[in-house]
């Protein structure tokens, strides 16, 4: 099982990323948004945070969740290499992140703007999780 | 995708879906033939249609020649929504909010400049940071408070531009209309590194030259003389800051409006309506976000003239004109007769009012204002002039750019940066970018023909051709 996969979209970035968990799934939406900006696996695992995220259904705590990697990008200049421990419960979710505070150091393609609903789903097929994200760039 | 659509055509340039189901006014599309084919690829007619149905829009939607699939709104989407009726939709001004253009005209003529091109273009990329680089200016949260509340007459205030920059500026730079106590600390956390920056994506900074004068009078009113002049285009918005505030309040009208989310066709066209809280709210944080853009504009344009200075002495860069392309304004138009107030949304659509308004500088306000049409990298640019008839078919709207046509992906598959680089060298155009798939992403053939785009609005007279501009070089965010 590949852990994620970009479908054509005329004007921004779409993925979809999979997982035996939902836990899984939303771990590797977020390799596979980061590596719309840079590949996630050449950043440095130099700084640890954790965070947590809490909404009021599913696709908005894909939504919420994704968007703290462009808000830790943007105020400060963090970029994931991986995440752990992810542990979801109702429609929480807690991870600890772990990338580095140094873009410059780093082949920045791409910057994103958004995460956006368009399109997005969340869906459970025989073992699988699936969930389908655009993101604005 | 879009083959159960019916359209029925009003002109060689005009197209109508008509009223029908949900829909509360019928849905305008300016385009040609071969515009509408691309229109039809994609979801840009379902969410035309999507757009007349939100409450209190007037005459009809529309969609402009350069529209495509967007969020809610598709891009090049116009919405007049009634200001005591309707509301406000973020998803009819999109993420970048004030994402918009700035033009400057030089006393430079284009043999000036090849010479020094890529000492010019180093200068241009050290004074202006793109990509992920982060501003040349400490911006304190009482720095950006008075961002915020003040748009560009903050940076006049504090030694940036002048006095001119603001006076041929859309709003004069600063909406009156902002609060910065509306933008989240999370927004504000996204814009403290970032002004005075170009970001990314299709955002450039391009020195280029008067290549064809249509109408000189205007020209002239505008301040461009002959052909061979060079100007300087800026295309950057309101950054991580003007995203996160589209970003806020599209989910905390999703969390506080579930009765409204209940009815609307697609989350992203959820919208406040007019009298509640959130309406108002968004409103003051909107404005706050577009005079970030404003002020990030401004400066950018007053750290290219430092650029410019450091290669050639007695330069002087004067700006033509600023205007916003991704906004939602109070406005008040002529309706069946009746002045009303509306919410004008503008989603990659440039604000195009024609003669005699008294929102366009008094220099301008005998030909209309002037609209800045960037084309992809390595094409020409339009300035065009607004008219009347604008006024009545469009709100006084114009197209916004050439459109994408091609995925980021496909272009990355199609194009080497490298090669491309050659390529456009080769036709003495130079690239300076912070990396090479950002060139590649932004290949001239991912993008629908800029001339058809402007051409159509020329067709329909929602804006007039004035002055085709061609580029020398390109900084690529």
């Amino acid at each position: 099982m590949k852990p994620y996969e970009f479908l054509e979209h005329t004007a921004d970035a779409k993925f979809r990323a999979y997982g035996k968990t939902l836990e899984e799934a939303f771990q590797n939406a977020a390799y596979a948004m980061t590596d719309v900006i840079t590949d996630h696996t050449k950043i440095k695992p130099v700084i640890e945070k954790t965070i947590s995220v809490e909404s009021e259904n599913k696709e908005a705590l894909l939504y919420d969740f994704l968007e703290q990697f462009l808000i830790l990008l943007d105020s400060e200049g963090f970029i994931l290499n991986k995440i752990e421990e992810v542990k979801m419960q109702n429609n929480k979710i807690t991870a600890k992140i772990i990338g580095d505070n140094h873009p410059e150091e780093y082949n920045i393609e791409t910057h994103i703007k958004a995460v956006t609903y368009e399109e997005m789903f969340i869906k459970k097929e025989k073992d699988q999780w699936i969930v389908q994200v655009i993101v604005d760039i | 995708m879009a083959e159960n659509i019916e359209l029925k055509k009003i002109s060689d340039v005009i197209w109508e879906i008509p009223k029908t189901g949900n829909m509360n006014v019928p849905t305008r599309i300016f385009a040609s033939e071969k515009l509408l084919e691309k229109m039809k690829l994609d979801r840009t007619l379902e969410q035309g249609r999507n757009v007349a149905c939100l409450p209190g829009i007037y005459k009809h939607a529309i969609i402009l020649p350069d529209g495509h699939e967007g969020y809610g709104f598709p891009i090049g989407g116009v919405a007049a929504l009634d200001y005591e009726k309707g509301g406000i939709s973020p998803g009819g001004i999109g993420y970048d909010i004030n994402c918009g253009m700035r033009l400057l005209r030089t006393n430079l003529k284009k043999e000036d400049i090849y010479p020094r091109i890529k000492e010019l273009l180093e200068s241009l990329f050290q004074h202006v940071p793109a990509g992920l680089g982060s501003s040349n200016i400490r911006v304190t949260k009482d720095v950006l408070l008075g961002v915020l509340n003040k748009g560009a007459k903050w940076a006049v205030e504090n030694g940036y531009g002048n006095e001119d920059d603001l006076e041929f500026c859309e709003e004069n730079g600063s909406m009156s209309t902002a609060d910065a106590s509306a933008v989240s600390e999370k927004a504000k956390s996204r814009g403290l590194k970032q002004l005075a920056t170009l970001g990314s994506g299709n955002h450039f900074l391009e020195v280029q030259y008067v290549d064809k004068i249509f109408d000189k009078e205007v020209a002239k009113v505008f301040g461009i003389k002959e052909e061979g002049q060079v100007t300087l285009m800026i295309h950057c918005g309101s950054r991580g800051l003007g995203h996160q505030v589209c970003s806020d309040y599209l989910r905390e009208m999703e969390r506080r409006l579930p009765e409204i989310v209940a009815k609307i066709p697609d989350k992203e066209l959820i919208y406040a309506p007019s009298g509640h809280e959130l309406c108002e709210k968004y409103l003051k944080a909107m404005s706050a976000a577009a005079n970030f853009a404003w002020c990030n504009r401004h400066i950018i344009g007053h750290q290219c003239r430092l650029a410019f200075s450091n290669i050639f002495s007695d330069v002087k860069l004067e700006t033509v004109y600023d205007v916003a392309h991704n906004i939602a304004k109070i406005e008040e138009h002529k309706i069946d007769g009746e002045v009303k107030k509306v919410f004008m949304h503008r989603k990659g659509g440039t604000r195009a009012f024609g003669p005699g308004g008294k929102e366009i500088p008094e220099k301008y306000r005998d030909v209309g204002q002037p609209i800045i049409i960037p084309g992809s990298m390595g094409t020409a640019s339009y300035v065009l002039v607004g008219t009347k008839e604008g006024m009545e078919i469009s709100f006084g709207s114009t197209a916004h750019g050439a459109g994408r046509t091609m995925s980021r992906h496909q272009a990355l598959k199609q194009y080497r940066g490298e090669k491309l680089k050659r390529e456009l060298e080769e036709r003495k155009i130079f690239v300076r970018s912070a990396s090479w798939k950002g060139i590649a992403e932004e290949a001239p053939g991912a993008y629908k023909d800029i001339e058809e785009v402007v051409d159509v609005s020329h067709k329909a007279n929602i804006g007039k051709k004035v002055v085709r501009l061609k580029p020398i070089g390109v900084i690529k965010g």
